[in-house]
């Protein structure tokens, strides 16, 4: 055992409460290094949300519960983060029950869903809560059977004083536990000697998810409960002007037609309070069907709005945005992308005297990669269960990050925090797009208006077409090589719609003695948000594939050449800062060239490109293999290298890098959300092509680097790079490089 | 509005609807059997996947009166305890993250397995290529069919 200090303060505090018939419920408020800030982070937390509390409950029967502070959109945190609890208190998991959590950021700590830092965050305060518990249950027992507490040990969930033989339950001691005053310091269990976490645990809501019990926010019911449905205007750039309700009031089980707007003038936007549209008109009814058919009558008059400011206050960082007017097309989009990119831009990064380099290189290689929007199209589209009443509020759905939208709601309901009751439920997919809770403020006010308790329910073809989209980005790379080919210099220049997405610390900045970072942003009234791994998956894609074919031009090795310039990085880092650690960096490339047999001839038959990336604090590399089916490329094997410190739990960390993979070809080569006159093109999946069974590879074989480090997130790591390892074998399959996504279009 | 004659999971039911509601919203909304999900409304994802005769269909553009008095099995009806031979091996491969395709992917294996006890690579491409899985479970989905298949 090695003893770690915890860190309570004034703030922090553990309370026990006696169950009703007897039996210990411990909720930890845990004041822990809980911080988001620092170097490697992609998202940044107010510190007052620096508390965690973990939540045990252990019944005399010996029952024990651990509930999840985080919602589960597919991570499996669900199963995980209970995981770490059950480890540090010495349980067996498979007694172990798991419950969600609901909204209290007091009790849970931040409930944030995103930026893969679920299990990074909760990893140490839930160890602690964990082993504090622990400690309580050996203090009863040592206390009961008058010995010292040194001499208790735990199994299992079971406690022994082996000198008197003395065993009992947990259970037996929960109700004594819970008069015991908080312990000052925790010992935490040796990595080595886990024995639930680093061992893989199946999914806890397995047998409800293939029994199909209802656990998603569309499942929600209550009674009396109706059902809504909005009609949001069909273009970007558009606005209400009028509506005429009386064909769909005529409709069987319509009970309410009305329009309602979302935020009051001047309402200051928090950085997740992102809506597109302002003002709609809401169908309310009996069930689903007929609302869906009585939207269908309305007669709505739209008009084009006007350009508008918008005050963005995001973690007290104020500022005005502008939204333009005008109904936007994709070819005009590129147009002025490809204008713009020529222009000045905005200087992120400089080291070294990169103009001079460029101006005596022998050699300048200089390429464009384009990206479109997309679409998150979760498979299960937006919607929430809301009942508000003057007194309080119920609000029940799947939501990715609770605690950003209750001070919103609060202010727009004009209700106290404390009377706003969010749970939240299995979520059918989330990729960012749920961290954005306008549907939720929406089902909110309709319920309010309605005066009774709404499920709203988006269509597939509100929620693809509703914005919130991934940026469209453009970004050109530059190298200078010297007469020898050596690299002398680099170059990004990235932007934007209405977001750039380059990472100026990120490799190869550090390795490559005159580096360059600029960027520029182009204004629009196409919203856009959180979409897995963002920025990263497009500054990887464009990066990767430029590493690839610098490598080419330099005769290089595309793995050898990233370890030289690593290995600058680590021995004779240029510049202040970069946001890798070469070592760990490198290990994965490593990793990937050993394990997919990188230099091994019977792999030759396969077209392989390979790239490797570090973002949200973990670090993923895949060799892609493709071959020819039916004549066209096709993706058969890919293997990854994985280095996201201790993994939790094995087999569904597997699973989520598949998973990303087979997300990561999808895009690659056919996620594309195009816009003309505003409209969006697609609207459903016979447009929207979303990767398929027999487009998916046979085989994704997953190697982590065994490490002992604190884990760091797998939700967005594995994506980022699958882009460039695509475009790289395509290259190998076709004889041609991919600059544009969605690759399958240049074929 | 009329009064239609549902045999679902083999338990009989009479609602009372526009005869045109397709029998996935009559399934989540009036018989209150949420297993089977509504993803695109267009037949283009699969999640609304149910079995009417036996036979697999998208329920979502299927007008209930069509179902009238025929066997309709759901994903809450394939078994007692969850441990149909598909169902059995979906847990033992893990096969779920968000879960929500999977209603519509294990019905439409189900029709598949019927027709055809141990399908090829190729054959389970070609059948279950309709159901979309936004979270990429397609591996598991594919290796848990062949276990399935091996049991059965
Ligand atoms: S909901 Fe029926 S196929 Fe998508
Ligand atoms: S498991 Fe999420 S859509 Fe298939």
């Amino acid at each position: 055992m090695e003893k770690i200090k915890t860190n309570y303060s004034r703030r922090s505090f553990l309370k026990s409460t006696l169950l009703a018939g007897g039996g210990l419920m411990i909720s930890f408020n845990l004041l822990s290094e809980f911080r988001l800030s620092g170097k490697t982070n992609d998202i940044n937390l107010p510190d007052q949300w620096n508390e965690l509390t973990g939540y045990v409950k252990i019944t005399p029967d010996n029952v024990v519960k651990i509930i999840c502070p985080n919602p589960e959109f597919g991570q499996n945190v669900m199963t995980s983060l209970p995981m770490i609890v059950a480890e540090e208190l010495d349980v067996d998991w498979q007694k172990v029950v798991v419950e969600m959590g609901p909204f209290d950021n007091v009790k849970y700590g931040p409930q944030f869903v995103g930026g893969s830092n679920s299990t990074r965050m909760y990893w140490k305060p839930l160890r602690e809560a964990g082993a504090a518990a622990r400690n309580m249950l050996m203090q009863a027992a040592a206390q009961t059977w008058n010995v010292t507490v040194e001499e208790i040990t735990t199994k299992g969930g079971m406690l022994y004083h082996q000198k008197t033989g003395k065993s009992a339950q947990y259970g037996d001691f929960a109700s004594k536990a819970a008069g015991i005053p908080i312990p000052k310091g925790v010992k935490l269990k040796k990595v080595k000697d886990f024995d639930v976490v680093r061992h893989s645990q199946k999914n806890v809501e397995g047998l409800n998810i293939v029994t199909g019990k209802p656990l998603f926010g569309l499942d929600y019911t209550q009674n009396g409960m109706l059902i809504a449905m909005i009609q949001h205007p069909p273009a970007f750039g558009m606005k209400l002007k009028s509506y005429d309700a009386f064909q769909t009031l005529k409709m069987p089980g319509i009970k309410d037609v009305f329009s309602l707007t979302l935020y009051p003038e001047g309402f200051e936007q928090g950085g997740f309070d992102t809506r597109t549209f302002n003002e709609f008109v809401v169908v309310v009814g009996n069930s689903t069907w007929e609302v869906m058919n009585a939207r269908k009558k309305l007669e709505v008059q739209w008009e084009p709005v006007t350009e508008t400011k918008e005050t963005l206050s995001f973690f007290g960082r104020k500022r005005e945005v502008v939204i333009p007017a005008g109904l936007e097309s994709s070819a005009s989009q590129y147009a002025k992308m490809k204008e713009r990119a020529k222009e000045p831009a905005t200087l992120l990064r400089k080291d070294g005297d990169p103009e001079t380099a460029f101006k005596n290189a022998a050699q300048i290689i200089e390429r464009t990669y384009t990206a479109p929007f997309l679409a998150h199209n979760c498979m299960e589209p937006m919607n929430f269960f809301a009942h508000v009443t003057n007194e309080k509020a119920l609000l029940v759905g799947p939501l990715q990050a609770p605690g950003w939208i209750a001070p919103t709601l609060s202010k727009i309901l004009k209700m106290p925090v404390e009377k706003i009751e969010i749970q939240m439920t299995r979520m059918g997919g989330g990729f960012g797009l749920r961290a954005y809770g306008h549907y939720l403020t929406e089902a909110a006010l309709i319920s309010k208006k309605a005066k009774a308790p709404v499920k709203l329910i988006y269509t597939r073809e509100d929620d693809m077409t509703y914005g919130i989209y991934r940026p469209t980005y453009t970004m050109t790379y530059r190298a200078a090589l010297d007469a020898n080919k050596n690299l002398t210099a680099f170059h990004v220049k990235g932007g934007g719609i209405p977001e750039h997405c380059v990472h100026e610390n990120r490799f190869p900045a550090g390795a490559v003695d005159n580096y360059l970072a600029e960027s520029w942003e182009i204004l629009s009234n196409m919203t856009v948000g959180a979409f897995r791994a963002p920025g990263s998956n497009f500054n990887a894609a464009a990066e990767q594939s430029f590493m690839d074919e610098l490598a080419e031009a330099m005769g290089k090795d595309p793995i050898d050449f990233r370890l030289e310039l690593l290995k600058r990085a680590k021995e004779n880092p240029v510049g202040k800062f970069h946001d890798y650690d070469a070592d760990r960096y490198a290990g994965i490339l490593k990793l990937v060239k050993e394990k997919s047999g990188w230099n091994d001839p019977v792999n030759k038959k396969y077209s392989r490109g390979v790239s490797a990336y570090f973002c949200h604090n973990s670090y993923v590399a895949h060799v892609v293999d493709m071959v020819k089916k039916n004549n066209q490329p096709h993706v058969e094997k890919v293997t990854s290298a994985v280095d996201c410190g201790i993994v939790v739990n094995p087999d569904a960390a597997v699973n989520m890098v598949q998973g990303a993979v087979v997300d990561g070809i999808g895009n690659a080569m056919y996620g594309e959300l195009t816009v003309k006159d505003g409209v969006p093109e697609q609207n459903n999946f016979n447009r929207y092509r979303i990767i398929r069974l027999s487009e998916a590879p046979k085989k994704i074989d997953v190697h982590f680097v065994e490490n002992d480090i604190d884990p760091t997130g797998l939700g967005e790591p594995p994506f980022a790079p699958v882009f460039g390892a695509v475009a790289n074998a395509l290259y190998k399959n076709t004889g041609k490089r991919f600059y544009d996504q969605p690759f399958a279009k240049q074929l | 509005m009329a009064v239609i004659n549902l045999n679902v999971n083999g338990k009989k039911h009479a609602v009372d609807v526009d005869p045109q509601t397709p029998v996935l919203w009559v399934l989540r909304d009036h018989l209150h059997l949420t297993g089977t999900k509504y993803g695109c409304g267009i037949a283009q994802c699969g999640a609304c996947t149910i079995l009417l005769n036996g036979t697999a269909i998208r329920s979502c553009q299927f007008p209930v009166s069509a179902a009238a008095d025929k066997p309709i099995t759901t994903i809450e009806g394939l078994s007692e305890k969850g441990d149909h031979p598909l169902q059995k091996a979906w847990l033992e491969h893990d096969v779920p993250q968000c879960g929500y395709c999977q209603a519509g992917q294990i019905m439409n294996a189900v029709a598949l397995l019927k027709r055809n006890p141990h399908p090829t690579d190729e054959e389970i491409e070609a059948s279950m290529n309709g159901n979309l899985c936004r979270c990429g479970t397609y591996l598991r989905i594919r290796d848990a069919i062949k276990t399935a298949a091996k049991q059965g």
